[in-house]
Order: C-alpha cells, then structure tokens, then sequence
C-alpha cells in the first residue's frame, strides 16, 4: 500500500469539502443541474436507471484490508449491502443517496481513498498488473510509478476538461495483464541497454464504438522524462482532440485522423519545449515514493511447502482450484490467489458487505493485510503462504468465493448492463447468469480449458467484449434487446479484436450459440493445449459460422427450435 | 456596475468587450475608452486600434492558436481567453502557453461561461482575472481560490512541483 503523507491526506480533504459546498449549492438552486454535472462526474457521481451511482478509485487496484472494511461500512450505512467491482479495478455503488454522497466521501477520506476522477472527460483512474510487485515475469514494478501518475492526474489543472476520457495503464511484465494496448495511453516499464528504467509509450489503443490497438510512439522514454512526455501528449490531445462529436473524440479518433507519425511529431514538438522542465522526474522522489509503499515481510521459505504438495494430491476439489485460482510468486514459498467473484448465480463483480468484512478478514490472517482488484472483477490475495493455501480455500469455499474458474468460460467478465446503467440497451447480468448456468459442470468447463468471455451490455463496451475470445454485445434492435457475438478477440501481448459472427440473437438463444461455438472448437481442437481463441485463429471464424447459423443463407438453428434472427 | 474577479479581489471591470455578430461582421470601434477584441478583429484593424487612444486587449476563441499573437504582445494590455463552456479544456492550455512559453506578464483574463467552480483550475493556469457568467456572485467566488491547500503539478503561478518541494526544497535536482 502507498501511504498517504499529510499533504496527500489534506488534499483529499480539500475535496470533500469543496464537494460538499458543490452539493449543497446544486440542491439550494445556486448551482445548475447543466453545471453541477460535469463537475460531479469528476466525482464519479453519475445520475443512473434508479438512483446515482457512485464510483470509487481503487488506485491501481490496490485495497487495505482497512480500506475493504470501510467500503462494506458504506455498503451497509448508505447503500443497499453490497458493491460491484468494475472492470477498471474500481468499486461501484449503486443505490447512495445525492446529499449522502459528501458524507460517503469523507468516510473514504478517513482510510485515504476517493472518488477523484472515476468519471468525467479527465485523466481517470491508473490500472496496472493485478500481479504487480509479486509476478514471476516481472521486470519493474509497476506501483510506484502508478502512485506517480496517480499524483500527476490528481487536479491537473489544464487537463481537467478534455475532449473526452482518458485511461492510462502501466504493465510492468513480460506477459501484459494490464491490456495496454487497449488504453489511451499503455506505458510498458522496462530497462533499456544499461539498466535504466524507462517506459515504451503506447498511444491511441481502446475499445467502445471504435475499438483500435494502440500504437507505439516511443520505444524508450527515460523515467525522468515520464510526466512532462505525459504532459506533452495530453496537451496535443487537449487543443487537437474533437470536441464536436463525442463519440469521435477519444484520442484514438485523433491518432487515426492526423496518423499516428504525425500524432507522434506534434507530441515531439511539444515535448522539445517541456522537456527537462521542473517536471522532470526526480531520483528523491521515486525512493520517497518507493518509501512511502508498505511491502510484505516475507518469510524465508522453501519452493515448495510439502503440506501443500500433499493436499493437491489427496483432494481433487482443491486441486482443482489450485490449478486455476493459484498464480506463480516470484518469492519462494508464496503464491497469489483469485478470490473468485464469478459463482454463478451472483452477477460478475458483485460482493456483499459480509463478504467484504470475510475477505478482510483473510487479507488480514493470510495476506499481510492487502488485497487487489483485477481487471477481470475478482480480488485477489497477493502474498498467500503456500502452506497456508489449504486452510485459505476451506474458509474461501464457505463464503462462496473459492469458484475454480480463472481462465475459464464462467469466469464472465461483464459491465452491470440494463439492469443499473442507464446507457445500456441491453441487460448483461441475467445473460452471465444464464451462460454460468449452461456450463456449470466443472469437468467440462476444466475440460473446456482457457477462455475469456466478456459481456458489455453496449457499444461503450465497459464489459471489454472487443477483447473476449467470446465476446457479447447488448444491442437495441427495434426497442428489442438482442446480442451480438463475436470470436477471436484476445487481451495481453497477442492483443487482437473480435469479429462478429453474424445476426445477432436474442436473450435466450445467447447460450445456445456459446454452446454450439464451445462443440465446434472441441471437435476442431487438436489437443486439449489448443485453446478455443488459438482454434478461432487457425481456422478462422467461417467454420463456427457455419455451425452456428447452419450455413450462410439459412436463418440460425439452435437447440432444436428456429434462432430469431434481429 | 460590472464586476470582475482580478488579483483575488472583486474589482470594477472598464474595458468593452467586443464580439463580432453572429454574421461574423466586425463590431464597430467605440472612439474612446477601453476595448477587448477578437483576434479577427486584431488582424483586421491592426493600424486603427493601434492609432486609437484607449487600452487595448485581444480575446482569443477556444479555437485560436496562441502563437499567432506571440509577437505582438507588446501591444496589448490585456489578455482574454473566451471559454464557450466550461468544460472546454483548450482554453487552459492557451492560458499556460500565453504564459509559460510566450511569456505574457499582463492581465490574463477568462471570459465567457466561467463559474467559481474552475477557478482554482483557471488560476493555475495562469489566469489572474476572471469575468464570471451571468448570475454568478463575485464576493462569494473568492473563496474559490481556497478551494485546495496545495497542488501536485507544475503551474503558472508555483513552477516546481509538489514533488520537488517536497524532496529538494527547492535546491538542485538530480535525475541520475
């Protein structure tokens, strides 16, 4: 964990209290509900379906077992008993009170957290490798330099009202589990010839309407160059982005328009003239920073704990979960865990304030106190003993968060969709549901072996479909709420884009088809090593087509009754 | 009588800002007094408003590139940046390359729909005056100065960073 000093406290007290006086002066009339908006964006404060929501910055996925207490606190006092972690490693609430929120907001504040830039046309919320600091792959650690970045977007005063959002995330790994490609900026950490930390620059990548990888605009950037290169790229995207049409106004839509060597020129230019500026990185304040992050005592331990060799044996369910559940440490003797927040039944990311205080608890007993959200919506314990790891799956199995499906078609990524969002057209949840329920038979899906499916319940894509080796799309046809499928999308270093399969279907026909994709690919396969996204690559999308919609002209067939087509 | 915000204080506001019409036509110059034009305008009647008496300022549109006025500076008393709405975040950068990279020491004043709520932005930005939308109070946007206690980046009004403060106290930098 980062540790606030007094001024990084102070500053987020500052905002409470200017959010407050914002509140007060909206519901006295002095402030217009047209001006009050984009300011309580800032907040992550959005006027949803049923009530606001409210969204809160989990820097770079990193929870205290403290912090985690505080947000079942704020479950329980101002919402409905639970919250949904997004795909962006924050928390969202759904049911909180307009003139409720300054009060959640100074509770956050008392276990250093907030809701600063979670919405808006700003600089959002930094995300990173939910393994940073204990990844096998690791080259840098990421953290410091998300707290870094973190500090620099809070309050930037010229880059608070930009043509629209802006996501920067940073991998610090050889195998990229922070989906740079896909963020407006992705900064990948490394060391150039002589061992110098410094960033490779990507530019332009995202998802939504538009789904564009990004493009590499500087292969080395010098860590003391990072801010004022940063500065220099929001700059350019700030004066040059569209602002006349907002769904061409990301910087994607500007890199494709000018090209991305002259995007990168004008960032040039720019950058000639802030470059060794007082931004300029310091070495003193990257120890501060390095300093100011608590790291775990690690025990000297052996490779391998021989308790937990031996229970992998004796018990298959375990075996099961630690196949899928358990990650590689670079300490010996320790290992990451997924907590998994994908039981079927519960929609993805969602988790009870009991369960909130039950994982806590476990932080607490099994994980120096200290937790991680991971982009895919589950928490993840970073420093588990392995010997420990037995005892840990028994009381995570009773709280109903021991589901052996990472890397697996349930593990269903999915944004809250119509049921809460007022921009979907289409539902995700009940969809989630309905596919976990189809599948639900372990040793198929074991069987089944790795693959990501992800839900986004419209083109804004927030359940990150363009990047599914499944994805599913909610689109409005007619009023009617139908669902587009595409195959062949992939995060990390292979990063590639879905392509949809054909007409799209309606809520009940969605599993039928995943079903019919998922027979195909196991007759196709030619070992049970070849994922159903390497299958989809060697022989394309036609085949599954064809099995699918029956052939090219014939309306799709499913489960013995006619597929609607919309 | 009209009122801005200037050096943090409510203050009377004498200059007439001219806007073009909506067919784009020039307005016509007042033969005394203070004025504010557009950049249009300045291209267009250079000579005229440099022969008038009366102080003269320029507003530049969000859309205006600053650098076309860097060398005229010298002719100006004042500084506008027009803000169309709030939320549109070019004229921030215009202010801080006014000042940081043409080196604009004068009155840099936001206009347009300005609230209290982007002051502290504004200011940080290097704007020093501040002709707030209509309805919006003076007295009681003063304290938008306060909004925050300190600030991380690098600004007009503080150049070095928290971060440097923090660690160097102001003295050199090392970057090995």
């Amino acid at each position: 964990m980062y540790i606030y000093d007094e001024i990084d406290q102070r500053i987020v007290d500052d905002r409470v209290n200017q959010f407050r006086d914002q509140t007060r002066r909206f519901l006295a009339g002095s402030l217009s509900e047209d001006d009050f908006r984009p300011l309580r964006l800032q907040n992550g404060l959005y006027i949803q379906r049923f009530a606001p929501m409210l969204r809160v910055a989990i820097p770079y996925g990193l929870l205290g077992s403290h912090q985690l207490r505080a947000l079942a606190y704020i479950a329980r006092k101002w919402d409905r008993g639970y919250g949904h972690f997004s795909t962006r490693q924050n928390i969202q609430f759904n049911w909180p009170k307009l003139e409720e929120v300054p009060d959640i907001l100074a509770k956050l504040a008392t276990v250093q957290m907030h809701a600063i830039q979670t919405s808006g046309n700003c600089i959002r919320n930094t995300t990173t490798d939910h393994f940073a600091g204990v990844a096998a792959d690791e080259v840098i650690d990421p953290l410091v330099w998300c707290e870094i970045i973190r500090q620099w977007s809070a309050f930037h005063p010229e880059f608070a009202f930009l043509p629209r959002k802006f996501k920067i995330a940073v991998s610090g790994a050889e195998k990229d589990r922070a989906a740079i490609q896909v963020h407006d900026i992705g900064l990948q950490a490394t060391q150039d010839e002589q061992g110098n930390i410094c960033f490779r620059v990507l530019v332009g990548g995202g998802l939504g309407r538009t789904p564009i990888i990004g493009t590499e605009i500087c292969a080395f950037l010098p860590w003391q160059h990072l801010l004022s290169y940063l500065d220099a790229v929001l700059r350019v995207y700030n004066r040059y982005g569209r602002r006349d049409n907002k769904y061409k106004a990301r910087i994607k839509i500007l890199v494709k328009e000018l090209k991305p060597e002259v995007f990168r020129a004008e960032v040039e230019a720019e950058w000639a003239h802030l470059k060794d500026g007082p931004a300029t990185l310091v070495a003193q304040e990257v120890e501060r920073i390095t300093k100011r992050f608590t790291r775990p005592a690690y025990q000297k331990l052996d490779a391998l704990a021989s308790g937990y060799v031996l229970a992998l044996g004796r018990d298959k369910a375990f075996a099961n979960w630690a196949r899928r559940n358990v990650h590689s440490h670079k300490v010996a003797g320790y290992a990451a865990v997924t907590l998994s927040l994908k039981k079927t039944g519960v929609p993805p990311g969602d988790v009870t304030a009991d369960q909130m205080d039950a994982i806590a608890d476990l932080a607490d007993r099994y994980s120096f106190g200290e937790l991680r959200v991971s982009h895919e919506q589950n928490l993840i314990l970073a420093d588990v003993r392995q010997a420990d790891l037995f005892e840990l799956w028994q009381q995570a199995r009773e709280l109903g968060l021991a589901t052996p499906n990472i890397g697996l078609l349930t593990n269903i990524i999915a944004c809250p969709g119509g049921d809460f969002c007022s921009l979907a057209n289409a539902k995700s949840i009940p969809v989630a549901e309905a596919i976990a329920q189809r599948f639900d038979d372990l040793d198929y899906l074991h069987d089944i072996g790795e693959l990501d499916l992800n839900i986004s319940g419209c083109m804004n894509s927030c359940g990150h479909h363009h990047v599914g080796h499944i994805g599913v799309l909610g689109v409005d046809k007619h009023g009617a709420e139908f669902y587009q499928i595409s195959i062949g999308g992939a995060q990390g270093n292979d990063a590639a884009l879905g392509k949809v399969l054909g007409p799209s279907v309606s809520q009940s026909e969605v599993p039928d088809v995943i079903e019919k994709l998922i027979d195909l690919y196991l007759e196709r396969r030619d070992s049970a090593e070849e994922r159903f996204v390497d299958v989809v690559r060697r022989i394309g999308i036609e085949p599954f087509k064809e099995h699918v919609y029956g052939g090219h002209h014939k309306k799709p067939a499913g489960r013995g009754e006619q597929l609607a087509v919309a | 009588m009209a009122v801005i915000i200037k050096n943090q204080q409510v203050a009377a506001n004498n200059w007439l800002l001219l806007r073009p019409g909506a067919d784009k036509s020039l307005p016509a110059l007042p033969p005394a007094g203070d004025v504010i034009v557009s950049l249009a305008q300045w291209t267009a009647q250079r000579d005229a408003l440099l022969a008038r008496g009366g102080h003269l300022g320029v507003w530049l549109a969000n859309t205006d590139d600053p650098a076309v006025i860097a060398g005229d500076l010298k002719h100006f008393e004042l500084i506008a940046v027009d803000f169309p709405h709030f939320t549109d975040g070019r004229g921030y950068s215009i202010g801080r390359l006014l000042r940081e990279r043409y080196g604009w020491q004068g009155e840099l004043r936001a206009i347009g729909d300005v609230i209290r709520d982007v002051i502290f932005y504004l200011s940080r930005c290097g704007f020093d005056a501040f002709e707030l939308k209509a309805g919006e109070d003076a007295q009681a946007a003063l304290s938008a100065f306060g909004d925050f206690s300190e600030a991380y980046q690098t600004s007009v009004e503080r150049p070095q960073p928290l971060f440097r403060r923090r660690v160097l106290g102001g003295g050199p930098a090392t970057t090995q």
